[in-house]
């Protein structure tokens, strides 16, 4: 399968958004659909996404001021009178200041409430490590009932929200305010819960969501002239996890690389070994990620070479695991030489 | 020997010159914020804190924490010019590998005492120094600067009660009330007046002054270090993005970024 219904990013002309403005778009949609929407924002109407709905749909909106905390109990009581709430602020305030009243208010409830986190991953750049949000897939994806989608682009955030908006129970969208590069058009298929294979490749799976898928397919074109063939996988909801696409790829391509814009602690990687050692098929694997460590200022691009997660990072986790994976082979084929 | 007025005047001159340059170097930050704390941070860096520059981590000296952690810039140039380190590093603000991060960082920066970043968290931290202080026998003083928008945080009301609570008449919490949030005026968003009000109830000791006068500023702070057994708030009247005429009361300038023709006007305009 050639990269379907794929933007043309072959070249560096790559056309560049932030992914909140695929949010913005959506949530316009939505109430121009005439959905019966509330969108909420916490004093960052200015640079979460919600800037312009605010100025359109002034009726659905509702700026509470610094008070996530209170932001969020609100939208419970707006899902129990029927309301479908989307509630924006920064990815580490929602998944962090107010994950008790997410847990216990509003998954404790199974409460149709949308919770936005921009500004996450890295994007917050130069405001430094206090206000990266590096933690928020980890920990949201723990809660009952949460589902955790990271899209890859503007055009796929938009989808994203619209689905959300029609998803029994809470939803956590990760948003990214750095402009990065838009891979998917309108016709790439997203299905809440399904990763999506974006290139074929038989010697080893990556699988990454988020803004980071771009920096896959890169990595993937690289080594394809050192003759490695690497399938790339857009694992845009990390929860609920697509087990079935991972055991698949265990079997067809015997190694994976997870790729996230986050901590290397909890979240896709995490996800994907569990799934992968509930398979019964344990093989090799490597996780791509910020480990166990706070980020710092630089601009969003710095900071994803500094961390290795751009193409050249994302290429040497694949020659590494390639190597478990050939020693795997080695060991598995003196064992049965010994036996014999 | 304790600066005059005048020279007081002319420290918080040069801060908010520091902050225009580091935010122009940057490329991001927030101007609005920390140019509104600049008088307060004068005052309290060069009168009002026992503070030795050539012993960062003495440990009688008096805290600050800084709970609007974004004015960063202007506590930053403030530990600058008091000599904690070379006023050139302030040009790093922001960069990859900086001593200087976006909020500040104990680790990384001489003269931090407190690590922080999230609004509202900052009250909390220097009720807990100042009963270590307590505990210990210790005189010193904590000072927490607090922006109004953020004392919509609970944790703010939170630890109001501790402090209170615990009579601890060695917090001193300033309030910058320019009346000015991210997204517009605070009284639109989610009102706080009566501010003061709301305070006394909470039983803190109020003085309500203008932030940028630097006469007021030193009066109410004596006044405050002069009350037993409660907490004192200064509530300080400000101007958001103070000393430069069209940042001032603008929410845009709440964190827009300083271009290289904005910044030859906003100096012109300080000076
Ligand atoms: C918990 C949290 N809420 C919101 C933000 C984004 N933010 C940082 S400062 C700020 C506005 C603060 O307003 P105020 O306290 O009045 O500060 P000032 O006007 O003095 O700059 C906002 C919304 C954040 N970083 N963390």
């Amino acid at each position: 399968m050639a990269e379907m219904g794929l933007a043309d990013i072959h070249h560096n002309a790559a056309k560049l958004e932030a992914t909140s403005r695929g949010y913005e778009r959506g949530l316009i949609e939505l109430a121009e659909r005439g959905f019966d929407i509330i969108v909420m924002d916490a004093d960052l109407a200015g640079s979460s996404g919600t800037g312009e709905f605010r100025k359109r749909f002034p009726d659905r909106f509702m700026d509470i001021g610094l008070c996530e905390q209170d932001m969020i109990g609100t939208a419970a009581g707006l899902a129990l009178a029927g309301k479908c709430v989307f509630v924006t602020t920064h990815g580490m305030l929602a998944a962090g200041k107010a994950w008790d009243i997410i847990r216990s208010t509003i998954c404790y409830g199974t409460l149709n409430v949308n919770i936005c986190g921009a500004d996450a991953g890295l994007s917050a750049g130069a405001a430094g490590g206090s206000r990266q949000s590096l933690e928020d897939v980890a920990v949201m994806r723990t809660l009952t009932g949460m589902t955790v989608v990271v899209p890859a682009d503007s055009v796929e955030a938009k989808k994203a929200t619209i689905a959300a908006s029609r998803t029994p129970g809470p939803v956590y969208l990760r948003f990214a305010s750095a402009r990065v590069p838009i891979v998917t058009t309108d016709l790439t298929p997203f299905t809440m819960g399904q990763a999506e294979v974006y290139r074929q490749g038989d010697d080893v799976s990556v699988l990454a969501c988020g803004v980071v898928v771009y920096e896959a397919m890169r990595a993937a074109r690289k080594l394809e002239d050192e003759g490695i063939s690497v399938r790339v996988i857009n694992c845009h909801t990390v929860k609920p996890f697509d087990r079935a696409m991972v055991s698949r790829m265990a079997v067809e391509t015997g190694a994976i690389v997870t790729v996230e814009e986050g901590a290397s602690i909890g979240g896709l990687g995490g996800a994907c070994a569990e799934a992968l050692a509930q398979v019964g098929r344990p093989i090799p694997m490597k996780i791509v990620g910020i480990e166990d460590r706070f980020g710092e200022s630089g601009e969003h691009e710095e900071l994803l070479l500094h961390f290795g997660l751009t193409s050249r990072g994302i290429a040497s986790a694949i020659r590494e695991v390639l190597i478990m994976k050939a020693n795997g082979a080695r060991g598995a084929r003196e064992e049965e030489t010994r036996s014999r | 020997m304790s600066p005059t007025p005048t020279e007081l005047r002319g420290v918080a001159k040069v801060i908010r010159r520091d902050i225009l340059t580091m935010l122009l170097e940057a490329g991001s930050g927030h101007p609005g914020g920390s140019l509104s704390a600049a008088d307060i941070i004068a005052v309290l860096y060069w009168e009002v804190m026992n503070i030795r520059p050539d012993r960062p981590v003495w440990e009688e000296r008096d805290r600050f924490v800084l709970s609007k952690a974004h004015a960063a810039p202007a506590l930053y140039a403030a530990l600058a010019r008091r000599g904690y380190f070379d006023v050139r590093e302030l040009l790093t603000f922001r960069k990859l590998k900086s001593k200087l991060q976006g909020f500040p960082d104990m680790h990384k920066t001489l003269g931090i005492d407190a690590s922080v970043g999230s609004p509202g968290q900052g009250l909390s931290i220097a009720n807990g120094l100042a009963i270590a202080a307590k505990r210990d026998g210790k005189s010193f003083r904590v000072y927490c600067l607090i922006g109004d928008g953020e004392t919509q945080e609970g944790q703010v009301w939170e630890a109001a009660m501790t402090s209170a609570h615990h009579g601890l008449d060695n917090v001193c919490a300033i309030i910058d009330r320019n009346r000015m949030m991210g997204d517009g005026d605070t009284e639109k968003i989610a009102a706080l007046a009566p501010l003061g009000d709301k305070w006394r109830t909470f039983n803190w000791h109020v003085i309500e002054t203008d932030g940028h006068d630097v006469e007021q500023l030193l009066g109410a702070f004596s006044e405050a270090a002069s009350v037993k057994g409660k907490p004192s708030l200064i509530l300080a009247r400000t101007v958001k993005g103070k000393g430069v005429p069209f940042m001032e009361n603008n929410p845009e300038w709440h964190d827009k970024k300083v271009t290289e023709d904005l910044y030859e006007e906003a100096v012109r305009a300080l000076s």
